[in-house]
């Protein structure tokens, strides 16, 4: 198990009613990540729809999650 | 360069600092708080920035432009925070030797950065309702423009 830190932003920390995490986890990559978080905080938005950062680096969803590592999860972005 | 503001955006502070001899056209974009959308009337916005990841994304993508539109001077600003209709939301300015290439760039970096940053915009409705916008047009567009 790793522990790892997670960061919610705009929807994802309303729906989960917190900014931050710090979770024992399994997870190999971020979508694993991801998916934790819809199971255990509820989401409706794809995976393809979101990004993901780890340690304030943009990364791909299959980007492998380390012991220590902070998983930021942007849901759809609308900027502009 | 780019960077986030709390404070309203002035265009024409921002238009100055591009002001360069080598330059034969400059361009600008503005998106404006508007009073509508998606078939509801919206009377505020409020945009939530994760900055240090806005900034960095922010320079890569100013650097990409430059790369591909060559002797392009480029900035742009976004606001965080709560904004009211006909607030200017984003800023974007550029120059280059020719017009071509400054129309070109503009438009590049506005629609990348409306899906690149990590920037979300909550809308407050005249009903007392919010909302996050899931632009799905923009995502629509990430295919176009990837």
């Amino acid at each position: 198990m790793k522990e790892i830190t997670v960061r919610y932003f705009a929807m994802f920390r309303e729906n989960a009613g917190l900014s931050v995490e710090t979770l024992q986890s399994d997870a190999v990559t971020a979508a694993d990540v991801f998916k934790a978080t819809v199971s255990r905080h509820g989401s409706t938005e794809p995976l393809g729809h979101c990004k993901v950062a780890i340690n304030d680096v943009m990364a791909s969803w299959d980007s492998p999650i380390s012991d220590g590592d902070v998983v930021l999860l942007f849901p759809p972005v609308a900027g502009g | 360069m780019i960077s986030i503001s709390s404070s309203a955006i002035d265009p024409e502070a921002l238009r100055a600092r591009l002001i360069d001899p080598a330059a034969g056209a400059y361009c600008s974009f503005e998106g404006w708080v508007r009073n509508r959308n998606e078939g509801e009337d919206v009377v505020r916005l409020e945009y939530e920035v994760y900055e240090p990841l806005a900034i960095s994304e922010g320079r890569k993508l100013l650097a990409e432009a430059g790369v591909r539109f060559p002797h392009l001077h480029a900035h742009c600003v976004h606001r965080a925070g709560l904004l009211e209709i006909g607030d200017c939301a984003v800023w974007v300015g550029v120059t280059s030797p020719h017009r071509d290439e400054a129309f070109q760039a503009c438009r590049y970096i506005i629609d990348a950065l409306k899906i690149r940053l990590p920037i979300w915009k909550k809308e407050y409705y005249v009903s007392g309702d919010s909302g996050w916008v899931n632009c799905e047009r923009c995502s629509a567009h990430a295919h176009s423009v990837a």
